[in-house]
């Protein structure tokens, strides 16, 4: 008897005292939706079918939509959400379109007619200019998202892939792996 | 006073053929002004420095050409007086083999100074403020190598007490002796500025350390610090020259404090916070002609050796010479198809030919025999590279996190305190070259981390304008309102 009213005492009270936290220490929104959102390209593209990141990554975390839906976040991406979420990892749905190199937007300023159309569909405020004055784009904010492209009456914006320099360059990974050098010695898995 | 003679160990490293005396044969000299001269405008780490000077422009020798605007910068000099004939992309010493911006120079041949620059002058009575920015407006980095802006070493802020300075006289790395040869002939110079510099970083002791292979250098230094006649080993002014044992990276910045001094750097952290600042010998003579001459850093010398080159020796080289040119001056090449390197066997850079120019970073120009193309055979985890690790880093697990593209685990097993000594590499049974992908996961992680600060202020980008669009169709809102019906549909 005594035991019984014991923990029930007990159960009583820790569970007073959780009912509190849950009030008193509550996480507003979603901290899945953060985590995802940390970890797409927030390229603001709206290649995946939402209007940004933020509602795809919404979307996901409520399992809406995929987590191939990304192209400029390619394998990376899609693997680290899959790592993340629990989810297998999938081929990028080639409905979104194809990965490919990023770019920068750059504005024949010869040929810009000043009509702010660009400026208006930049998801990131990177395009400078007024109207009937030149445009251009702040290259260290563009995040080559495409969308300045198609309301350009004139067509003078082009996507320019990002050069390599000495400061972005990455030392590459030795060729020579035994794998390839030795195929006999593979006997198993590599790693 | 007396000073702790002792000396101590750093884990791992190895004991390699010195190969020096090749390059030593031949007594320095000054290597003629080749037709071009080609200067970076980041020569250092830090930020490029900006150009200051226009094409067709005549500049005299140690005129400014490119000015430091950052704080971690330097400026670049011209090396002698001449034509400014390009500003533009070239091909730099750089791993990558990319261009980057240059200053071309077409020497006249006259060799005359600027107006105001080559003064002697005492600089004790100078106040310290005074002589960091000649160290600075010299431009003069770290020359061991590393080319660290030293002004910035030498500014190591009010809370920091610095008790010990290390001048680096160690030249650990196989086949170089420029540091050697720079130590045998110009010792009071470099004496001098160690002086300079121990009253400057405000150090009780100033320690001259000259590996145990170089017994002329430490005699030279020995002499020019205490007179001719005296040989003795005792420090005077608060100097003294000591011999550490050879052992390669004996001259790594932290590994050459452990053994002089017995403390460890602390990850992460800097000579400085354990009350020392480290300068290469290069650098102090470099700082010599700064504050008592006031003249910029426009040349260096350099090691030209190997089996590759028919007569090895040193070179008093201006910056900018294209290395084409002192491989002639050094005999020419000695085999076909040769491996030119940048730096040393152990830590060199590999160069795609010798159009580039020397920079204020080469110390040695090591011309080679192709290497027979080596098998490289599965890890065996004989742990060899364990036992050679000047850092106490574990290679083949970092090797395995490296190769199979786990960056993170890399990063938590330490890569980023990796220096890239290559001693892993250099007893690796299996030949398998490690540093090649430690420094690939290096730059991945970097690379990784760049992206995701870009998409973190672009996120914070994307909402401030989604707020200030939201923003402004409210406004809207209560702008239409008075007037009861839908005016024309503003904008679009």
């Amino acid at each position: 008897m005594m035991a019984v009213l014991a923990l029930t005492g007990l159960a009583l009270a820790l569970g007073a005292v959780l009912g509190y936290a849950s009030i008193r220490f509550r996480v507003e929104g979603n901290p899945l939706v953060e985590q995802v959102d940390a970890i797409l390209p927030q390229t603001q593209c709206g290649q995946c079918g939402f209007a940004g990141c933020r509602p795809y990554a919404e979307a996901i975390a409520a399992e809406d939509a995929d987590i191939n839906r990304c192209p400029p976040g390619g394998e990376t991406t899609i693997v680290a959400l899959a790592e993340l979420l629990g989810r297998e990892a999938k081929p990028l749905d080639p409905e979104q379109g194809e990965p490919r190199p990023p770019g920068r937007a750059v504005i024949d300023e010869a040929e810009c007619i000043g009509c702010t159309k660009c400026i208006q569909a930049c998801p990131v405020d990177a395009i400078v200019g007024a109207a009937k004055q030149m445009h251009t784009v702040i290259a260290a904010e563009c995040t080559g998202c495409d969308l300045c492209l198609p309301p350009c009456p004139v067509d003078c914006i082009e996507m320019v892939p990002i050069a390599v320099t000495v400061d972005t360059w990455k030392w590459p990974r030795p060729v020579a792996h035994w794998c390839e050098t030795e195929p006999h010695l593979r006997t198993g898995t590599a790693s | 006073m007396r000073f702790a003679r002792r000396l101590w160990r750093f884990p791992g490293g190895l004991r390699l053929a010195g190969n020096k005396a090749m390059s030593l044969a031949t007594p320095l000299v000054e290597a003629p002004l080749p037709e071009r001269l080609i200067l970076p405008l980041r020569q250092h780490i830090g930020a490029p420095a900006e150009p200051r000077v226009a094409v067709g422009q005549s500049v005299r020798k140690g005129e400014i050409l490119a000015q430091a605007r950052e704080y971690v910068s330097a400026p670049v000099h011209a090396p002698t007086s001449g034509r400014v004939v390009a500003i533009g992309e070239h091909p730099v010493p750089h791993p990558s083999g990319l261009s980057a911006p240059c200053i071309e120079l077409a020497p006249d041949g006259e060799d005359r100074w600027d107006d105001g620059l080559d003064v002697p002058e005492d600089p004790s009575s100078l106040p310290a403020a005074e002589l960091r920015a000649r160290i600075r407006a010299a431009g003069i980095v770290g020359l061991g190598g590393a080319v660290f802006p030293s002004a910035v070493k030498l500014t190591p802020g009010p809370q920091q007490v610095i008790d010990t300075l290390v001048i680096n006289g160690v030249e650990c790395e196989p086949y170089i002796t420029c540091d050697d040869t720079l130590m045998q002939t110009r010792p009071r110079d470099v004496v001098e500025g160690a002086r300079v510099l121990r009253l400057l970083v405000g150090a009780a002791r100033c320690i001259l350390a000259v590996e145990d292979n170089k017994p002329q250098a430490a005699q030279a230094l020995r002499r020019a610090l205490t007179g001719e006649a005296a040989e003795s080993n005792e420090p005077r002014d608060g100097i003294e020259v000591m011999q550490v044992p050879t052992r390669f990276p004996a001259g790594g910045e932290k590994q050459l404090i452990r053994v002089l001094t017995g403390r460890e750097v602390p990850r992460s952290g800097l000579p400085l916070h354990i009350g020392v600042v480290c300068l290469n010998v290069g650098t102090t003579a470099a700082v010599y002609d700064a504050v008592f001459r006031r003249r910029p850093l426009i040349s260096r010398i350099v090691t030209v050796t190997g089996p590759g080159v028919r007569r090895p020796r040193n070179l008093l080289v201006r910056l900018g010479t294209p290395l084409s040119h002192l491989i002639e001056q050094a005999g020419g090449y000695a085999i076909e198809r040769p491996r030119l390197t940048m730096g040393g066997p152990m830590m060199g850079l590999a160069l795609s030919d010798d159009t580039l120019p020397i920079t204020k970073a080469t110390n040695c120009v090591l011309v080679e025999p192709q290497p027979a193309a080596a098998r490289t055979l599965p890890c065996i985890r004989c742990g060899a590279c364990v036992d050679v690790c000047p850092v106490r880093l574990l290679p083949q697990q970092l090797y395995w996190f490296a190769q199979s593209g786990q960056y993170d685990k890399a990063r938590g097993h330490g890569v980023f305190d990796c220096i890239e000594c290559g001693c892993c590499a250099h007893v690796c049974p299996s030949n398998i070259p490690l540093v090649q992908y430690y420094r690939n996961a290096k730059s991945e992680i970097a690379a990784a981390e760049r992206e995701r600060s870009r998409a973190e202020r672009s996120r914070q980008r994307h909402e401030m304008r989604q707020l200030r669009l939201e923003r402004e169709q409210a406004a809207r809102k209560v702008r239409r309102r008075p007037a009861a019906r839908p005016t024309r549909e503003a904008g679009q």
